[in-house]
């Protein structure tokens, strides 16, 4: 009887122990097989770079990187905008750099409509901006586009209670709308009134929620936070944001600090030396956030200032003529 | 005399039970705005791209610096052995926790993603005043919660012992527990008194640094009209004295709906007075030296929010309405002793409190509405904040709940700390006879 009952045990303890190893090892594989891991974006999925080879560039201040060889359609690989903890590093030895031309701007707003366009936006959310702008009662009125200036102090990240927003190393700042908890300090500590906040549901997108990127924005979430975003996505691509593409007059110039080049699609320019003849300046400089956009100041420009009251509407123009007025009456 | 204090606590009153079922209404109605909210997205709020903090801001800034003044208050009187203040102390604990209560949850609403509230935890970044503040709030509620339970002890214990008490035994039961065996004995006195010592004496340093944590919000921001270094002790300030007028308020309804005129005297709302007239002229002091100075040299970004706070088509009358209830009247009323009744310091302690609720108001909206790039926009909303009934909902609601803990802890314990006041009429000999009129 004994004997019967110890191998009785023995058997169920082996059986049991079988069971086991075999629960654990397919469970193991079924989760790597079906679940994968999604914070581990290394993989591409589309445009990728096929190759797999590396070339080795060289930034402004001598250090020399390898990245991806880019293709024909994948510049920066990999091309799939990041997600996740992943888009917060930045795309490895950029750092974007924005010049916008005040001498050619006309107040056309393609650039604002390409942007809404590009990122799915309501037509009245801008997250670029075109102001009429009267430094003083003699000076001439000059139109003034403004995007995120990505300054390289950001109060808005120093701000923001979760890091839903960030500073990446290719000099962008995101924001990351699977974490903004819409408190909007951000927006409160912009000097610039950069940002703007969902305050209903967003319009549908074409993208899906699964795939999500703080470099592309879309899709958008009700309470959270928007903003210009220098078009990463778009960068990987080898194109230029949809502001400098859309523009008629070639007034916005992006492009590279480390490769000191700028380019509004058709001309492609020393970024130091432009900066350096036009004079460029930042807007508000004494605020101490250094930003990322310079502007070239509006001389010899292009058209009148009027030029821009075309197809406006009559209540947008009134406010223009009240601005223009307030700015003429302060001759003190 | 005590038994006249524990009649009250017995059966409700038809008259209780109204007011309670009518508070219960108005929650009611603040909680179905909030489901509003939460459904629709902010978007019926008035809350905008520009004024992307409106109502619900200005009412945490404004509960939160009633909280801190009563803490400092009770505190003050405990430490500072205040023998007149102890009819007022419970009321001043009240006051502390139930602001706390009914302010915190104001900063929630202006989230636009409470489902993510728990982020707030798990991503907390330790450098965004968001964080401190959460920290902060979150540390002095518990302190004052455990204050304000301290001092009802005593009177758990005498309501456990009073014979013939007509209430409901669940009630008996809830006494019993929550005087934790406490008898009276030397040991247990002198620890009780030990402890309420330490909670006093911890929580004046926290109300301060909490409150200072929530004006550095603005201050540390770089918008014109915030970004100013006297942001801390003003809001500090701001706070005692809104604090203060308050629990005049509810001294005189406490004093009024329970009858307690031979407990709360003359000389309370005199000594309470000239401490609120003291605040007002360091108030005055503050805001004349926050004015002036930007006024000598007023700076481009800053002439924009001048015109918008004083030029009559903006808010120039709410800001005139400050100067002359917070300002000018309390000055008039308190200081000449003519006017100095009980009804007219409440009265003018009532605006005070108003006024002082338009003051941060005006604090938040039109800087915000006057950012250093102009706004440009022509869709009204956008340009000027304007209340929507959600946020005018939840306002009137958060002060409900605030009268409905007044008046439910009314019931738990005599609203006048009924074991403190043994004693002191014998050892202290008010005599200070300043002239006023009785009411």
């Amino acid at each position: 009887m004994k004997e019967n009952d110890k191998n009785s045990r023995r058997n169920f303890l082996a059986n049991g122990l079988k069971l086991g190893v075999a629960t654990a090892t397919g469970g193991l594989v079924a989760a790597n097989v079906l679940g994968g891991n999604k914070s581990d974006s290394e993989t591409p999925d589309s445009g990728a770079n096929p190759s797999g080879e590396k070339i080795k560039v060289l930034t402004e201040d001598g250090q020399l990187i390898e990245v991806d060889k880019p293709s024909n359609d994948c510049k920066i690989s990999p091309c799939a905008p990041a997600q996740g903890e992943e888009a917060r590093k930045g795309i490895p030895g950029r750092s974007f750099v924005m010049v916008i031309d005040l001498a050619r701007c006309k107040n056309a707003r393609t650039c604002i409509s390409a942007c809404q366009k590009g990122h799915n936006l309501a037509p009245d959310q801008e997250w670029l901006n075109v102001s009429l702008m009267k430094d003083n009662a003699e000076s001439e009125p000059y139109w003034f586009p403004r995007q995120c200036f990505h300054c390289d102090n950001p109060p808005c990240v120093k701000v923001c209670p979760v890091g839903a927003t960030f500073k990446r190393e290719d000099n962008l700042v995101l924001v990351d709308a699977d974490r903004c908890i819409g408190c909007k300090f951000c927006m409160v500590a912009c000097p610039y009134s950069a940002r703007v906040f969902h305050w209903e549901k967003p319009p549908e997108a074409t993208v899906s929620k699964e795939d999500y990127s703080p470099e592309s924005s879309v899709p958008a979430q009700t309470g959270t936070i928007g903003k210009c975003d220098f078009c990463p996505d778009r960068s990987r691509e080898g194109k230029l944001p949809h502001c400098a593409e859309g523009c008629p007059n070639g007034a916005i110039y992006f492009g590279d600090k480390n490769e000191d080049v700028v380019s509004n699609g058709q001309e492609t320019l020393k970024f130091k030396e432009l900066i350096k003849e036009r004079v460029g300046y930042r807007y508000m400089e004494e605020l101490g956030t250094d930003p990322n956009v310079y502007y070239l100041p509006p001389v010899e420009r292009m058209f009148d200032y009027e030029s821009g009251f075309k197809g406006v509407s009559e209540e947008k123009r009134k406010v223009y003529e009240k601005i223009v007025k307030d700015a003429n009456s302060n001759t003190d | 005399m005590i038994a006249k204090l524990v009649h009250n606590l017995e059966k409700p009153s038809r008259r209780w039970n109204i007011w309670v079922g009518f508070l219960i209404l108005i929650v009611l109605w603040g909680l179905f705005a909030l489901v509003k909210q939460i459904q629709d997205g902010q978007i019926v709020t008035g809350m905008r791209d520009n004024a992307v903090w409106g109502i619900y801001t200005a009412n945490f800034v404004f509960f939160m610096g009633l909280s801190y003044a009563g803490a400092l208050i009770s505190c003050s009187f405990q430490l500072l052995r205040i023998k007149w203040g102890k009819p007022l102390m419970r009321m001043a604990e009240l006051l502390t926790v139930s602001s706390l209560i009914v302010g915190a949850p104001y900063i929630l609403f202006c989230l636009g993603r409470l489902d993510r509230i728990h982020f707030l935890f798990m991503y907390g970044r330790i450098q965004s005043p968001i964080t401190w503040d959460v920290i902060a709030i979150i540390t002095d509620l518990i302190f004052c919660i455990v204050f304000l339970y301290f001092t009802h002890i005593r009177d758990f214990a005498k309501l456990r012992d009073y014979p013939n008490l007509n209430v409901a035994p669940w009630r008996k039961k809830l006494y019993r527990v929550l005087s934790l065996n406490y008898t009276g004995t030397k040991k247990q006195e002198r620890y009780l008194h030990q402890a309420h010592d330490i909670m006093a004496a911890i929580i004046i340093p926290t109300a301060i640094v909490a409150y200072s944590l929530l004006s550095w919000l603005f201050g540390m921001s770089l918008r014109p009209g915030w970004h100013s270094t006297i942001f801390g002790p003003y809001f500090v300030l701001t706070a005692l004295y809104s604090g203060l007028a308050l629990l005049i308020v509810v001294m005189w309804i406490y004093r009024k709906v329970r009858k307690l005129e031979e407990y709360i005297t003359n000389e309370h709302f005199n000594y309470l007075a000239y401490g609120l007239i003291f605040l007002t002229l360091f108030y005055g002091y503050f805001s004349f030296s926050e004015y002036i100075t930007e006024w000598y040299n007023l700076t481009k970004p800053y002439s924009k929010l001048w015109d918008k706070l004083y030029s009559f088509e903006h808010y120039g009358w709410l800001s005139l309405f400050h100067v002359v209830f917070a300002l000018a009247l309390p000055i008039i009323i308190i200081g000449f002793p003519k006017f100095r009744t009980i009804n007219n310091i409440t009265f003018v302690s009532l605006f005070i409190v108003l006024a002082l609720w338009v003051k941060r108001y005006l604090i938040v909206v039109p800087t915000l509405e006057t950012p250093f790039i102009p706004i440009q926009d022509i869709r009204p909303e956008y340009v000027t904040y304007s209340i929507s009934w959600v946020e005018f909902a939840l306002t009137i609601s958060g002060i409900a709940v605030m009268l409905l803990i007044f008046t439910i802890a009314s019931k738990i314990a005599p609203i006048i700390p009924v074991s403190e006041l043994e004693g002191v009429r014998e050892k202290t000999k008010l005599d200070l006879s300043f002239k006023t009129k009785g009411a």
